[in-house]
């Protein structure tokens, strides 16, 4: 194995910004998906578990179609797909004006993806806080939507910490897939890193050690606000 | 969408249908060679060996923080500059998978393995069974009989998962569909097609490990 | 037998027995009770070395179980355990739960080991449900096939972790029955349990424990005649009240 070592490339100008540029994008495209991700995920779960089936099935659906379709296919049908189905002036619109368009789709694909795995979570989450639960709150005389705003939401959102919290990294680590449609974020970075100036080691090192520094310091991060914020006698689900 | 072109499919099917062989192959090659290594590994994990132990949590906790293409991109420059001569993509990636998917199926293992009690270990122990003989006989078939739906689930994950090799232009299913859309400009048709496909597909599989877990359980 | 000399453990900081010495001898059958959390389980369960101690010396045969060089499944091979959750292997049949070890661990042929475990399951009164799976047997059932399990084995000694206090009650009569004859034959058994009514009809001596101390070790008779202790009194005025 021959190979020229050389490490400072990567403080060298232009790559060390190339770097900063693409973290920052990997952050932007990650925290913005997950706001729809949560958002959409949480209202999903919740109808998941309501008594109506025609709502039951309309959710279940949205999971199956989402999470049986492979994320990248998902990046595609966004980006090269929707724009074709849209009557043409909005079609036009999406492809020619709207701004950041790879930006925009990336989160969009990514948000509504995840979102259906946030679903299975929240739903869980609300499962677990079990059936006899919600009927106690119905004896007190609690309406349907008093019953999950007092009784299940508010335990069923502490125990899924972790697994939320896992899946707010498993969006940051997908948000990879954005470089497929022209987002240049860290992991694209690297690549263009290696094909300008074949230091691919040095590169790539890099991008390792910045995604597993991430994940590490929410991990933590979240084991502290876990604990801070525990209910005593209360379970959480698959902490770790 | 008036001009749906359904013979831009039929007439390139067989080209799409090498893509999806590899594609299957590839995850059949890795979801073998990931649960073999995951096995040993969860085997590291729960280790009294506190080295072996930590040595195999960092293994895992490290792959999994990273996302999959960059592991994917990590083994494709990797692998020629260690072999010092170029192989094929394919090997690398597939070398990329195993290692990677390995991590996930440790975690499943290990979850697997804990979930047989501390009583069945400490039955078998006090019938004189060593180590070895524990684990062959009565951990590891009452663990597996558990995890043989979530091994299979993460399988179908790992097949979505090939996909991903676009990235390095290795010819699976969606890079051929993709392949075809550039060139003969029919997007719509072929990337309709690829998802109606792995959703298919992976739909079935996945209701077919649920008919299983139900007759396991009982 | 089973010899304890000043024998002690800890679980990090907290001491869960502390300085026991008692004896068991060849024939003999003994009792442990005592409150939860008096280490009677652990003492018991030293005897086969699940449970590591660290300071003093347990000798079974005269074999040091904690000795550096012992050859500890060897040893468990030779000693019965009986657990209180019964522990049957889930994913085996009933005959093949006698058997595996038989096989894995005495190297017994597969004939010799089934022919053993039919005729330990007729004796347990369980031939009719050799071919079922442990969740399609009863509690009772459960544990008199894990008796039978530990008795293919040919142990020199049987220990009993609380081997009825998982069963519903009209259960427990079953599983004391085989008890009973097995101490009857002349078996050597370390029993924990609170079956006082079987602690007086079959124990040569019963052991008080609290603490991590053995508080008393007296023979039977003796026992239930006067405590000498007042926290062996107490415990017994409470198991024994109704």
């Amino acid at each position: 194995m021959t190979y020229n070592w050389n490490w400072s490339i990567l403080i060298n100008d232009p790559y060390l910004g190339w770097l900063v540029d693409g973290l920052l994008w990997t952050l932007a495209v990650s925290l913005a998906a997950w706001v729809i991700a949560f958002t959409l995920g949480s209202v999903l779960g919740i109808l998941r578990t309501t008594p109506s089936p025609t709502l039951r099935t309309m959710a279940a659906t949205y999971v199956e179609v989402f999470r049986n379709i492979p994320l990248l296919v998902h990046f595609f049908l966004w980006y090269f797909v929707f724009p074709e189905l849209l009557p043409d002036a909005a079609g036009m619109w999406v492809k020619r004006e709207m701004p950041l368009p790879a930006f925009t789709t990336a989160v969009v694909a990514l948000g509504l993806y995840t979102a259906s795995r946030v679903c299975e979570q929240v739903r869980a989450g609300i499962e677990a806080v079990g059936s006899g639960q919600r009927n106690a709150g119905r004896a007190m005389g609690f309406t349907e939507q008093q019953v999950y705003r007092y009784v299940l939401l508010p335990v069923a959102f502490r125990i899924i910490v972790p697994p939320m919290t896992s899946e707010f990294l498993t969006i940051f680590k997908n948000s990879s897939l954005a470089l497929t449609i022209g987002v240049i974020e860290l992991t694209a970075v690297t690549r263009r890193i290696e094909e300008y100036t074949f230091q691919g080691f040095e590169a790539f090192t890099a991008a390792t050690v910045i995604y597993s520094l991430i994940t590490f310091t929410v991990m933590g991060l979240m084991r502290l606000i876990e604990r801070r914020s525990r209910v005593p006698g209360m379970i959480s689900l698959g902490s770790g | 969408m008036g001009d749906f072109d359904v013979s831009v499919i039929l007439d390139n099917l067989p080209f799409l249908l090498q893509g999806l062989q590899l594609s299957l192959v590839l995850t059949a090659l890795a979801m073998t060679g990931g649960i073999v290594l995951g096995t040993l590994l969860a085997l590291a994990r729960l280790s009294e060996l506190k080295p072996l132990a930590v040595a195999a949590g960092l293994y895992i906790d490290f792959f999994r923080s990273l996302p999959l293409i960059l592991v994917i991109f990590w083994f494709y420059f990797l692998v020629p500059l260690v072999l010092g001569r170029p192989v094929g993509g394919f090997y690398s990636v597939l070398i990329a998978f195993t290692l990677f998917e390995a991590a996930y199926y440790a975690e499943i293992i290990r979850a697997g393995i804990t979930s047989v009690g501390r009583g069945q270990v400490a039955a078998a122990r006090a019938l004189g069974m060593t180590y070895t003989q524990t684990m062959h006989h009565i951990v590891l078939p009452q663990a597996f009989r558990a995890m043989v739906p979530v091994l299979l689930t993460q399988g179908i994950i790992l097949f979505q998962d090939t996909s991903l090799v676009y990235v390095v232009g290795l010819k699976d299913f969606l890079t051929s569909a993709e392949l075809i859309a550039t060139r003969d400009q029919r997007l719509v048709e072929m990337f309709l097609f690829a998802a109606a496909l792995y959703l298919v597909l992976c739909f079935s599989a996945s209701q077919g490990v649920r008919l299983l877990q139900r007759r396991l359980a009982k | 037998m089973i010899v304890f000399d000043r024998v002690s453990k800890w679980y990090g900081a907290f001491q869960a027995l502390n300085q026991c010495s008692t004896h068991v001898d060849r024939g003999e059958v003994v009792v442990v009770c005592g409150p939860s959390g008096s280490g009677k389980s652990t003492l018991i369960k030293c005897v086969n070395g699940l449970e590591p101690y660290q300071a003093g010396s347990l000798t079974v045969d005269g074999i040091e179980v904690g000795g550096r060089k012992t050859d500890r499944p060897r040893l468990r091979a030779r000693i019965g355990m009986v657990f209180q959750n019964f522990e049957l292997f889930p994913h085996l049949t009933a005959l093949t739960n006698i058997c595996i070890a038989q096989e894995q661990v005495l190297k017994r042929p597969p004939d010799e080991a089934r022919h053993k475990a039919l005729t330990l399951l007729e004796r347990v009164g369980l031939i009719d449900h050799a071919n079922k799976h442990p969740s399609q047997l009863s509690g009772g059932q459960q544990q008199r096939v894990a008796i039978a399990r530990a008795l293919a084995m040919d142990p020199m000694a049987m220990l009993f972790d609380e081997p009825t206090s998982a069963l519903d009650p009209e259960m427990i009569t079953e599983v004391l029955d085989v008890m009973v004859a097995l101490a009857k034959e002349g078996m050597t058994m370390m029993v924990v349990t609170h079956e006082m009514g079987f602690a007086r009809k079959v124990a040569d001596r019963v052991i008080f424990m609290d603490d991590g101390r053995i508080i008393e070790d007296s023979q039977t008779d003796a026992f239930f005649g006067k405590p000498r202790s007042e926290r062996a009194e107490l415990f017994l005025s409470k198991i024994l009240s109704h």
